[in-house]
């Protein structure tokens, strides 16, 4: 579970982050869903403890990320926007060197690797050096890499992006199967569809302020829009920024 | 296994498997310097046989004027060329070495016992001529006082008498310590191979993770930064170790291409001299590596990150340039000056002296002190907020 209280952060005197809660609970997906520049992003890397807030805290299976940022990077695992893998070396061992530092055991996480492998469809290039990956190739083995220590939080910042329609299609079962396993999900998304479609609880965020935190269902309700598109355009005040 | 250790392996096999870096740590880095050393040592001993050797040729004015002279400047090894028209345009445009004037009334002086002038133009900056001028002015002047001596004994005097002061010269610089004045740019050399080795994954292991978006990712592994830098720092310095190993082994092997024999040399570059080297570059290894990853996180790109280090990669020819335009006497406390400390201390070694076990001591303790410090100031840097992010 992963719990948001009242985050703050500023770069300057643009307030990129302004005051976010929000809980993203065991079992379900939670959207981050917001334009472009909305603050999706800043607020994920004060998740994974890339950045501190500036106030406001951030609790993981309620472990305060400020005061032990190590267990929480143990009980997390990160898509970041930043995806790159290293490019001299194969898939597999892109994902060793993750588990290693994750300090998973070496057959454990060598069993782990190879059930991935296996889920995420990997095998045809998964002893090839990364270095020619097509987009769809390097998410699935940066998804690969960010799981392989079983993390019981999963951050996915913009996981379907610059992938094709079928890449797209296995991902959001992915998340699907993640969430039946009791995993928190939680993913940021600029696309209205994949969030009403695959999420329990949408948190909106626009301006770097959450605008609404609620169920697919209770949002259209709460809008008295029957179509989730306009309830969205509602409620962050334009449609600018949003992917239908 | 230790984050550290992990990371450490993993930066030593991908780079491993990257040329530019291989060729730049194993090749060019270290082998550049030994090989171009052998070819201008070649070069200027060489010249400097034949230039000792060979019948000094040089352009006469007025030979005419003294056939007494000439014949014994001959039989002193002097070949006189044809008169030019101009012996200040043949001494600047390099035409000649130095060229002798003898005037029309030499001979005339010369018969009244009056001192007769003969003129050598030659230029004094042009260092590569001094050999031929001095030649040429030895050889005049040893015809000058055995004329003079002469005509003493033919006074019944004591050629003695115009000699009232003799210098004997005592030469106190051994075969060691005069191949070591040309060896002064060596230490620079063995910095320079250091710095090269290192470069390329230090620019790698910082800016070129953060423009391959891979530095996000690997900080959200549960491991503290300093832990990744510390592994990434040991690599650079495996590789700029390596880069050492391989320079110094070929500047002891390079040492046997050198025909120093023939000036009466002897190249202090045996095994005992490449450990010492090695111990005595170690702090500066930790420093440089420390430096370049320092230099390169603070840069935006990969490219900004190479312009800056090529910039650095000259401060540390300083000490070599200075000691070797202004030769200053060497102090304890040069000792505890990285790059300086390590520059007079090879330098010394290769003049055939030793350093004592205080220097060496001095040299290292300071060494790694310092390079201590740039280590926590880099990793101050590293563990800073903005240096992960890549957009």
């Amino acid at each position: 579970m992963i719990q948001v209280e009242n985050l703050h952060k500023a770069f300057g005197a643009i307030r990129a982050v302004d005051s976010v809660s929000f809980t993203a609970r065991d079992g379900e997906i939670t959207g981050l869903l917001g334009p472009n520049g909305a603050g999706k992003t800043t607020t994920l890397r004060m998740l994974y403890t890339l950045m501190r807030p500036d106030a406001g805290r951030v609790l993981v299976d309620c472990l305060d990320s400020a005061a032990d940022p190590l267990a929480v990077r143990r009980r997390l695992g990160v898509l970041p926007d930043a995806r790159g893998l290293y490019k001299n070396l194969s898939a597999r061992e892109n994902i060793d060197y993750f588990a290693r530092l994750q300090g998973v055991p070496a057959d454990e996480g060598a069993r782990r690797r190879e059930a991935l492998i296996e889920v995420l469809e990997m095998r045809d290039f998964a002893d090839r050096r990364a270095q020619g990956y097509s987009q769809g190739q390097r998410v699935k083995t940066a998804i690969a890499r960010a799981l392989i220590h079983e993390p019981r939080n999963v951050l996915l910042d913009e996981p379907t992006n610059g992938l094709d329609v079928m890449a797209t299609r296995r991902m959001r079962q992915f998340m699907r199967d993640l969430r039946a396993a009791g995993r928190c999900v939680l993913f940021s998304s600029h696309i209205m569809q994949e969030v009403a479609q695959l999420c329990d609880r949408i948190v909106v965020i626009a301006r770097g302020r959450v605008v609404a935190d609620a169920s697919p269902e209770a949002l259209r309700l709460e809008t008295g829009e029957s179509n989730l598109e306009e309830a969205f355009v509602k409620i962050i005040g334009s449609g600018e920024g949003l992917a239908a | 296994m230790n984050p550290s250790l992990v990371v450490f392996v993993k930066e030593v096999r991908e780079n491993l498997r990257d040329k530019r870096t291989l060729i730049n740590a194993l090749v060019t880095g270290p082998l550049i310097a030994p090989l171009m050393f052998v070819m201008v040592m070649n070069v200027v001993i060489s010249r400097q046989v034949t230039q000792a050797e060979a019948p000094l040729e040089l352009p006469v004015i007025g030979a005419s004027n003294a056939p007494n002279l000439l014949a014994a400047l001959r039989q002193q090894g002097f070949d006189p060329l044809p008169a030019v028209a101009d012996p200040i345009a043949a001494v600047r445009d390099r035409d000649a070495a130095a060229v002798l004037r003898i005037p029309a009334d030499f001979g005339k002086s010369w018969s009244k016992g009056d001192p007769a002038q003969v003129e050598v133009y030659y230029d004094s900056s042009r260092r590569d001529m001094q050999q031929p001028v001095n030649r040429l002015k030895a050889i005049l002047e040893r015809y000058s006082r055995l004329t003079g001596a002469m005509r003493l004994v033919a006074r019944g005097l004591s050629p003695a008498l115009a000699r009232p002061v003799v210098v004997d010269e005592r030469d106190q610089s051994t075969p060691q310590s005069r191949a070591g004045a040309l060896f002064s740019i060596l230490p620079y050399f063995f910095v320079l191979t250091v710095f090269i080795g290192g470069m390329y994954l230090a620019i790698d292991l910082t800016a070129g993770e953060r423009e391959r978006q891979s530095l996000e990712p690997l900080f959200a592994n549960p491991v503290p930064r300093w832990g990744i830098l510390l592994g990434k720092i040991a690599a650079i310095c495996v590789f700029s170790v390596s880069s050492l190993l391989i320079c110094v082994t070929a500047f002891t092997l390079a040492g046997r291409f050198i025909p120093a024999e023939k000036l009466g040399m002897d190249l202090g570059l045996g095994p005992a001299f490449a450990l010492e080297v090695i111990v005595l570059m170690l702090p500066l290894v930790l420093l440089i590596a420390a430096l370049q990853t320092l230099v390169a996180a603070f840069s935006k790109s990969y490219r900004e990150a190479q312009t800056y280090l090529g910039i650095l990669m000259l401060v540390p020819a300083l000490p070599s340039v200075l000691l070797t335009l202004l030769p200053v006497r060497t102090a304890p406390w040069m000792y505890t000056v990285p790059l300086l400390g390590q520059q007079i201390g090879i330098t010394e070694l290769l003049m055939g002296g030793s350093m004592t076990a205080v220097q060496v001591a001095t040299c290292l303790l300071c060494g790694f002190v310092i390079a201590a410090l740039m280590l926590a100031v880099t990793a101050r840097v590293y563990g800073s907020e903005r240096l992960a992010i890549s957009v």
